[in-house]
């Protein structure tokens, strides 16, 4: 498989602090793979980074086979490369429908592809069918409680109809059924050809989540490799348990 | 409601303001009901970059003084038609507009609000020692007494700002219900959300600080025949910048028809208050009504509406209610 996402030595501080310490990763179209790492280890740094957010001031990213480095946020999701963040961002003055409209309207558009205004509204509560969010369509964020603003969030990042998919924390909060719903979610995309990196806490989910997974304690990667071997590795205890 | 229909609708009513102002017999209503239409504009202008972006642009003296001061300098060239004044005046402003943008939109809160103030002082500095156009001792600017087929030249002054009030909240309507109002409400929301769903937030910006200044400078492009001598004081004033935050905030700044309730509300106020006691209470009666907005109605007119309607889908109440209706393009 070609690298849809390649990071060479990436390096990120903050003043003084070294966030990310040369980071070096490959993620094959098709991927799924699972980031994971404590608190404060570098993982949203890495996704702010890879996204545009931030800039690293050392290494580099490729994406679909281009350098992305000195690309704004909003060309690379235009690139197909879309995020969700750890906490929802919503538009909050934009209907929810509105909210998934804003990705299709920009991104999806920005790359020629013309659809009607009736055929991005009928997308929309598709995506929002999707997450269980449809019943509430014309409602505004402030209505929804904190898990629905999380599927709000993941409804928005795959309606920019993303070739990579990087979904920070989807599934926080939320009881044991509805991450088995977004993980089916997630996976459903992953089968129509989406890659996804999934940056999560609940182990149960990125176990079964990931073909592969990879480890950050303090803005270095420890592990990747195969999730059952990674878990096994002395130095992923040592993170994990102290 | 399609444009063309608002704009005819926009007309309709034009003339029966023009019409009705005639009826009254008075030519007073025409110099006081332009500076009210002069609101009109500068609010909605306001708006577009204020309310639309949520970036507070104190600086809206400076870009009505260009307009002005374009004005004057081509008068002492040429004397042009006003129509073409208002291109020029729109064009200048524009082009400061875009340049501000370009060089503050990193800035954000009140650090952007402090650097569109530093703008209006620096260009009243520059005007201040410009001679060409007056410097500190004014300009005088002599109007025609008439102007056929419309009679005296207050009454085709006071047409030219109708007709630009109608350009203007066309234009606003149009951004609001567009794939660029869109963009807008999500800079206004969320920079770094907007971003991340592929809005270019920064050319985005640009584009309202455009549009924004153009008004603007437009709306003061004919006041310096409007006003007959024209000095720094009289187009860098504060009233400017504070009757152009507080009419939209006083009216809501999440529609087009927010800047218009506000502009006609409180420059109507402003003008029987500037007939009844005198012209140095505007600026408390601006205060006292913000003051009492932000603690009864902090989303304004429109505000209070949207809470009495409950939700009901509105064409006259703004993005978050015309939320069902898919954009139109982009003009």
């Amino acid at each position: 498989m070609t690298d849809l996402l390649r990071i060479d030595n990436l390096g990120k501080r903050f003043g003084g602090f070294v966030a990310l310490e040369s980071i070096s990763l490959s993620v094959p179209a098709g991927e799924r793979l699972g980031l994971i790492g404590p608190n404060g280890s570098g993982k949203s740094t890495l996704v702010n980074c890879i996204c545009g957010t931030l800039r690293n001031e050392q290494g580099s990213v490729h994406f679909d086979g281009r350098s992305i480095d000195g690309f704004a946020a909003h060309e690379r999701t235009r690139m197909g490369l879309s995020r969700s963040f750890q906490l929802p961002r919503p538009f909050v003055s934009l209907s929810l429908l509105d909210n998934i409209r804003i990705p299709l309207l920009y991104a999806v558009a920005a790359r020629g592809t013309h659809r009607s205004a009736h055929d991005i509204e009928a997308q929309c509560v598709d995506l929002l069918r999707e997450v269980g969010l449809d019943a509430k369509a014309r409602r505004l964020p402030r209505d929804l409680t904190q898990v629905e603003m999380r599927k709000l969030e993941l409804a928005r990042a795959m309606a920019a109809e993303p070739k990579l998919l990087i979904a920070d924390e989807s599934m926080a909060g939320l009881t044991h059924s509805e991450v088995e719903d977004i993980l089916a979610l997630l996976v459903r995309l992953n089968e129509k050809g989406v890659t996804i990196v999934l940056i999560e806490h609940i182990m149960r989910a990125v176990m079964s989540f990931s073909r592969r997974l990879v480890v950050l304690v303090s803005g270095r990667k420890i592990a990747d490799g195969q999730p059952d071997e990674v878990m096994r590795n002395p130095e992923v205890e040592r993170a994990y348990l102290g | 409601m399609r444009t063309p229909l608002f704009l005819l609708i926009c007309f309709v009513i034009a003339a029966a303001v023009f019409a009705g102002a005639i009826a009254f017999g008075n030519d007073y209503v025409f110099f006081a009901g332009y500076v009210v239409l002069q609101y009109v504009v500068l609010s909605t202008a306001w708006n577009i970059l204020g309310g639309y972006c949520g970036y507070v642009n104190f600086g809206s003296a400076a870009f009505f003084a260009l307009g002005a001061y374009s004005t004057v300098a081509i008068y002492k060239f040429y004397p042009l038609p006003i129509p073409l004044l208002l291109v020029v005046g729109g064009a200048v402003s524009g082009l400061v507009g875009f340049g501000m943008g370009y060089l503050t939109l990193r800035l954000r809160g009140a650090f952007f609000a402090i650097a569109t103030l530093a703008l209006a002082v620096v260009m009243e500095t520059l005007v201040v020692n410009w001679d060409y156009v007056g410097g500190s001792r004014g300009a005088y600017i002599v109007r025609p007494e008439e102007i056929y087929p419309i009679g005296n030249y207050i009454r085709y002054l006071f047409l030219i700002m109708l007709l630009l009030a109608v350009a203007a909240i066309t234009i606003a309507r149009l951004i609001e219900r567009s794939r660029l109002g869109y963009g807008f409400a999500t800079i206004r929301d969320d920079e770094l959300a907007a971003e991340a769903s592929g809005v270019p937030t920064l050319r985005l910006k640009l584009v309202a600080t455009t549009i924004s200044g153009a008004l603007m400078g437009m709306a003061g492009a004919p006041f310096p025949y409007y006003i007959g001598y024209l000095q720094p004081s009289s187009t860098f004033g504060l009233e400017y910048a504070v009757n152009s935050i507080a009419m939209p905030l006083i009216g809501g700044t999440t529609s087009w028809v927010g800047p218009l309730i506000g502009a006609v509300l409180l420059g109507s106020l402003q003008q029987i208050a500037t007939v009844t006691i005198s012209s140095a209470v505007n600026l408390l009666i601006v205060g006292c009504l913000l003051v009492g907005f932000v603690i009864v109605a902090p989303n304004g007119i429109v505000g209070l509406v949207h809470k009495y309607l409950q939700r009901k889908p509105d064409d006259f109440v703004g993005r978050r209610h015309v939320e069902t209706e898919s954009p139109e393009t982009v003009p």
